[in-house]
């Protein structure tokens, strides 16, 4: 693996975004209307219910994580698509550059956007709605990476789905969130769920990510061991992904598809 | 050694044989043309070379590496320019060079990059976005970034389609330059048989797949019973049965 080819795909994002404010600004508008929302909506929530539940501290810090999430698979995605969108992956796949280079580069471009996300919904849920992501106490960081991880297994499995099924098909991915939500239990426990729909959540890493946040907020503790499993869940979600990216740009190889992806389909 | 040599190579869709069981080598300092009518199998075979079109057999050796197992290496000697690809219109020309001339490798990129604005006449350009520029202008942009390593073997897929004819003659005294003054060899391929009878050492005629004709491009019309390259090249277009690979 070379540095110094990762590093080109990072330095060709950073280019793109330095220079177009219609990129920078999706970086991190999207997720700060959201926190404000959710912030006024649990302030409000808050005027509800006796002192000793926040539903700040409950549901603001849940959505906070789950824009995180999202972040970071269309950081991955979105730096894939500036190939599709500009044409250019014979001159990219025409390189050097090998397929694990290329994937990695496309991790560490979602890595320094997801930050720029990150920083600003914290200073907001900080500065307005006085919400400390520090109040979960270290428990955060394993649900940050568990996060983390299970967004690059979405962004690069995204990603190869496009590379499939041609530049038309970012249609699915934008959504994909949005279907995995109701799995997660973003707002509510799981057992609220269907039996069904609990058997997927636990297939889901960051079901255990939500329960353990809300295990915190009623005065438990998250437990590690459920928090280790989920991310080695999202590991194989990485690893999962990664092969089926690598199996399609083989198969793209072979059909010509990397040659004439404008043509979407060689039928 | 050879630069390139490709053996018995064949790609077959289905109900298609765009290339079909070809050979042949590009040496040091030499420029192969790789001529034929559309849909010969010309781009097919310089996708398989770049290694973004997997063949069904045979075998492509850049400087001794087989690409089928170690492109990245072969690349690292290697890249290419077409007149179908250019470089991403969202970023400038010195952007644009930045970004590849790391994924090639190049060590001094700014002082390798400054050269090459200069050599191709680029300096006002340097932070003009590429989308911005016209088509001659691309094509100087593109034949840049495919000069930025150096590389032995420069694949050229019609470059001088889209320039003026006085750019076009430069660019083409540049290429010639290169293949003989440097390490390099050059599979170019272009319609204008005059230009190809200017700078080509030797040429290969492509029809449905099959190398047709071989040789010099100065000697094989007559040795063809035609006038001129060109008269030859319209000949393995329209009646390709009348002649055979010699």
């Amino acid at each position: 693996m070379s540095i110094y080819r990762i590093f080109a795909i990072v330095l060709r994002q950073f280019y793109l975004i330095r220079g177009s404010f219609s990129r920078l600004f999706p970086l991190f508008v999207w997720a700060a209307v959201d926190m404000v929302l959710w912030g006024f909506l649990t302030k409000y929530l808050n005027s509800f219910v006796p002192s000793g539940f926040n539903f700040v501290t409950a549901l603001l810090g849940a959505v906070l994580l789950w824009d995180f999430f999202i972040r970071i698979m269309q950081g991955v995605t979105m730096a894939f698509f500036e190939d599709v969108w500009s044409r250019n992956f014979l001159n990219i796949f025409a390189t050097p550059i090998l397929i694990s280079e290329y994937v990695s580069g496309l991790i560490f471009s979602s890595i320094a956007t997801s930050t720029i996300g990150l920083t600003v919904m914290l200073l907001i849920v900080g500065l307005f709605f006085k919400l400390s992501i520090l109040v979960y106490g270290l428990t955060v960081f394993p649900f940050i990476l568990v996060l983390f991880l299970f967004g690059i297994s979405i962004g690069i499995f995204g990603s190869a789905l496009v590379l499939h099924l041609g530049p038309a098909a970012e249609w699915f991915i934008w959504p994909i969130p949005a279907l995995i939500s109701p799995f997660v239990g973003v707002l509510y426990p799981i057992s609220t769920l269907p039996a069904w729909m609990q058997f997927v959540s636990r297939l889901l890493p960051p079901s255990y990510v939500f329960e353990g946040l809300r295990t915190i907020v009623s005065g438990g503790q998250a437990s590690m061991a459920t928090l280790a499993w989920a991310a080695c869940l999202a590991l194989g979600y990485i690893f999962l992904a990664y092969l089926f990216f690598t199996r399609i740009y083989q198969n793209a190889l072979r059909t010509g598809l990397i040659a004439r992806y404008s043509a979407e389909s060689l039928s | 050694m050879n630069i390139l040599s490709v053996t018995a190579l064949r790609k077959a869709y289905a109900k298609l044989t765009a290339v079909d069981n070809i050979s042949f080598e590009v040496n040091r300092n030499e420029i192969v043309g790789l001529l034929g009518p559309n849909g010969a199998g010309k781009t097919t075979t310089i996708n398989m070379v770049l290694g973004v079109l997997e063949p069904n057999a045979g075998s492509i050796h850049i400087e001794g590496l087989n690409i089928a197992t170690r492109r990245s290496e072969a690349m690292l000697r290697a890249n290419f320019s077409a007149v179908y690809t250019p470089l991403p219109g969202n970023l400038t020309v010195s952007q644009n060079l930045n970004i590849f001339g790391r994924l090639y490798g190049v060590k001094n990129l700014p002082q390798r990059i400054d050269e090459l604005l200069k050599q191709f006449d680029l300096e006002n350009f340097r932070d003009k976005k590429c989308g911005v520029l016209s088509s001659g202008e691309q094509t100087r942009v593109g034949l840049a970034k495919a000069m930025l390593n150096s590389p032995h073997l420069l694949l050229l897929d019609e470059p001088t389609a889209s320039l003026d004819p006085a750019t076009a003659r430069e660019i083409r005294a540049k290429i010639r330059n290169f293949a003989t003054q440097g390490e390099g060899g050059v599979l170019w391929t272009s319609h204008n048989m005059y230009e190809v009878e200017e700078v080509c050492d030797r040429v290969l005629f492509l029809s449905h797949g099959k190398i047709l004709l071989e040789g010099n491009p100065k000697a094989l019309p007559q040795q063809h019973g035609k006038k001129t390259l060109e008269e030859l090249f319209i000949t393995v277009a329209r009646e390709p049965l009348t002649l055979g690979r010699e």
